[in-house]
């Protein structure tokens, strides 16, 4: 019934393409499309107006480039606008002034301020900051034990902070006990408020005077409606934030909320939280965004991702091992487990350009489950089988199968995918890149 | 709101039991009345003001009222189709009066469902099982709470089933809400099976006696398709232990949501059955004018709105209450 965004401007550039200019009437056409397109994404109604307004201009002033066609040129266009509404890079946490830094985090109720207080202390502790936990949410019942088991499982320092306790002296105090845990940077974890109540935002004055945090980051839900532009304006005014936070970017939210709360307070979207794993916050990149609405695909985050993850070591010796054909089923389980740490199969693939396009693709489910039996399958084999998977017979895929839970089947097909897989190797080897035809990869 | 819950509801006990019966009468009718201007505010607008200095509708007029209709998020389609109707409608009408009449009946028309997916009443064992489903942070858990404080005041045994074993600290918040609403609670472990919490719930309701089962989910996101199979599953256990049950699948969804609520009501309707929407968060300034398509393209009836964080800010959504306080 609703597509994306993405899907929805392709649609409008789709008809496009028909024309062979770029006219003042085919561009009311289109950007009467972009329009409804942009609201049903949830940007709001008067940012909606402006931007329309600016893209029609900067279409109108401008003539069709011999190498475009006007359906690209369009797409450029608007891509310009969003891009430069989003801000032209990636601003990370603001970390300066007396140490320990404190880091403030507010927004409404149920925005996923605990969960993103848990995601910043893994990410701090990545870059070789302590983190320090703060409970100061005393209104919602269990919000501090939330905290605390979430600082257990991560074990991350959390404040001993009570219901009975005032927030901005739970605040305060927990300034002088990160220093003697030796932390430096403290993340405050705030009550979720509506931003019409003004005893509670007084509230957040208080802490920010008492503590003087050198960041305040607005926690955001990426599904927000047309009122994400009161909630940004009024916590930005009582507070002026630092910086805003997007949560639960892995639903099918067309997230036009971003533009509207960045055009509405100018302050940098930091980062996106992409899942309910504590390791699933991505740094905000508006170009990255952008290209994503318009269906450009995010093939730089894919690769970051790739970065961050694959062990260097690993992959050298993997490299080796390819070159001289040696590539055992036990590799085979490593790169498994190598690629589900960078996340779920679908995030990836929904990254990757035309994927979205691609109607084949799009109720695509990837079953994670499948990665745990292949895993199951390869560790019930013994070293000799791993190393030389032609010794496989009836017999032992019978006990291999019993030993791994799986059918003989499951096996049957995991080693025809790996035979193949080896096949493609040898052709690589030879040939280069050129030898694997189309249609050669294993997905 | 600004204080802790206990201090204020300890106050509030305070006032009633200081005061006479008269001045409950007026807190109940303060309630009410809170609730009311809160289910006008769904769709309220300040149609009033466009019409100030104004005497016939014009294209600007309908341009500011798009644009009221598509701020509540009401969503593109809906506020154009409105807009439509309410233009070929423009000739008889001439005042600002007319004109609110005409769209509060438009708007009406769409929430007004004839034939409103429900399961009939009569005809169920009990307990009556409630199943609370939505997206993460919606207040679920809340509003399971505000529910058992009001099915217990109504006299009803209740009893809360803590399936939510995912999130951190969930089962503990919901032990503290039961507390507060006087209602039993089954838990397990942490990272239990929730379709084993339920299943022990169902059956200890059962030996209890109790009358009504509110069965808490974790949050998940309608688009993971992983999540959507465990509910069923859930759901599938509940039938098992008690035929017939759950009786009710209740989608709380979040007025601050914009079009996307659409799509969580279609998903989660799809894999569970959707019987009825209790519409939270409706204290603040977002108008949750998403609903009207929800219950129009889907046929779901809503069913409580949530106005506040206290045990009671949940109240019936009452189609002639709305209407009543629409005119």
């Amino acid at each position: 019934m609703f597509d994306n965004l993405t899907d929805k401007l392709d649609l409008v550039f789709k008809k496009l393409k028909g024309h062979g200019k770029l006219t003042e009437k085919n561009i009311e056409e289109s950007l009467k499309e972009v329009r409804i397109a942009l609201l049903e994404a949830d940007v709001h109604y008067k940012v909606v107006k402006k931007l329309i307004a600016d893209i029609k201009e900067r279409a109108l002033g401008q003539e069709v480039m011999a190498s475009l066609t006007p359906g690209q040129q369009v797409v450029k266009i608007v891509n310009d606008e969003l891009t430069e509404i989003m801000g032209t890079r990636h601003e990370d946490l603001n970390l300066s002034g007396s140490k320990p830094a404190s880091i403030m985090l507010v927004g409404l109720q149920g925005s996923g301020k605990t969960t993103t207080a848990g995601k910043l202390a893994v990410l701090l502790r990545k870059k070789g900051n302590k983190p320090y936990l703060v409970p100061a949410d005393v209104y919602r019942p269990a919000a501090i034990d939330q905290l605390k088991k979430l600082g257990e499982q991560l074990s991350i320092p959390v404040y001993s902070s009570t219901v009975e306790m005032d927030p901005v002296q739970i605040c305060r105090k927990a300034g002088i006990a990160a220093q003697q845990e030796k932390c430096d940077v403290l993340l405050l974890d705030t009550a979720g408020r509506l931003h019409i109540d003004e005893n509670l935002m007084a509230e957040l004055c208080n802490i920010k005077d008492a503590v003087k945090p050198s960041d305040i980051l607005l926690i955001a839900d990426a599904m927000t409606g047309q009122d994400a532009v009161n909630i940004a304006k009024s916590f930005d005014n009582t507070l002026n934030l630092g910086g805003i936070i997007l949560t639960k970017m892995d639903g099918d939210a067309r997230g036009g909320a971003a533009i509207s709360i960045k055009s509405i307070t100018n302050k940098p979207i930091k980062f996106i939280g992409v899942g309910e794993k504590l390791s699933e916050l991505e740094p905000f990149h508006p170009d990255r965004m952008a290209s994503k609405i318009l269906g450009m695909g995010d093939v730089l985050t894919i690769i970051e991702k790739a970065q961050s993850m694959v062990d260097e070591k690993k992959a050298v010796e993997l490299e080796k091992k390819l070159r001289k054909n040696e590539f055992t089923l036990d590799d085979f389980r490593d790169q498994m487990v190598q690629i589900r740490k960078m996340g779920s199969l679908k995030d990836l693939l929904s990254m990757i350009p035309g994927f979205s396009k691609n109607k084949q693709f799009k109720n695509l489910e990837v079953d994670e489950k499948e990665f745990i039996r292949i895993e199951a399958i390869i560790n019930s084999m013994t070293p000799q089988e791993k190393r030389q998977h032609t010794i496989i017979n009836g017999n032992r895929r019978k006990r291999i199968a019993k030993g791994s839970g799986t059918s003989i089947q499951d096996i049957n097909k995991l080693l025809k995918n790996y035979t193949q897989i080896i096949k493609m190797m040898k052709k690589m080897n030879k040939g280069g890149m050129r030898g694997l035809g189309r249609g050669m990869l294993p997905f | 709101m600004t204080l802790n819950w206990f201090k204020k509801h300890s106050n509030e006990k305070k006032e009633k039991q200081d005061n006479s019966d008269s001045s409950e009468k007026t807190y109940f009718f303060e309630r009410l009345k809170k609730g009311l201007s809160k289910t006008c505010k769904i769709l309220s607008t300040d149609i009033d003001e466009l019409f100030t200095g104004k005497k016939e509708i014009d294209d600007s007029l309908l341009e500011k009222v798009e644009e009221l209709l598509i701020t509540s998020d009401i969503g593109v389609q809906t506020s154009m189709d409105l807009v439509q109707k309410i233009s070929k409608k423009s000739s008889k009408i001439s005042d600002a009066i007319q004109f609110k009449h005409a769209l509060k009946e438009e708007i009406l028309s769409l929430l007004n469902l004839q034939t409103p997916k429900q399961i009939p009443e009569i005809n169920y064992t009990k307990p009556k099982v409630i199943m609370v489903i939505g997206v993460n942070g919606v207040g679920k858990t809340t509003t399971i709470g505000k529910l058992a404080a009001k099915f217990n005041l109504e006299g009803k045994k209740v009893l809360i089933a803590a399936a939510d074993t995912f999130r951190a600290a969930a089962v503990e918040q919901l032990v503290i809400w039961a507390d507060r609403a006087n209602a039993q609670i089954v838990k397990h472990k942490d990272n239990a099976d929730p379709a084993s919490v339920a299943y022990d719930s169902i059956e200890a309701a059962i030996a209890r006696d109790m009358d009504i089962v509110l069965v808490d989910t974790a949050g998940r996101l309608h688009t993971r398709v992983n999540l959507m199979e465990e509910l069923k599953k859930i759901k599938r256990i509940i039938s098992k232990k008690l035929a017939g049950a759950p009786h009710e699948i209740l989608l709380v969804l979040d007025a601050t949501t914009g079009q996307n609520a659409l799509s969580q009501a279609k998903l989660f309707d799809d894999a569970l059955g959707v019987t009825g929407i209790a519409l939270t968060k409706l204290d603040g300034t977002a108008k949750g004018g998403i609903v009207v398509s929800i219950c129009n393209t889907l046929k779901i009836q809503l069913k409580y709105i949530g106005i506040g964080e206290n045990i009671d800010d949940l109240q019936d959504f009452n189609s002639k209450d709305f209407v009543d306080a629409l005119f």
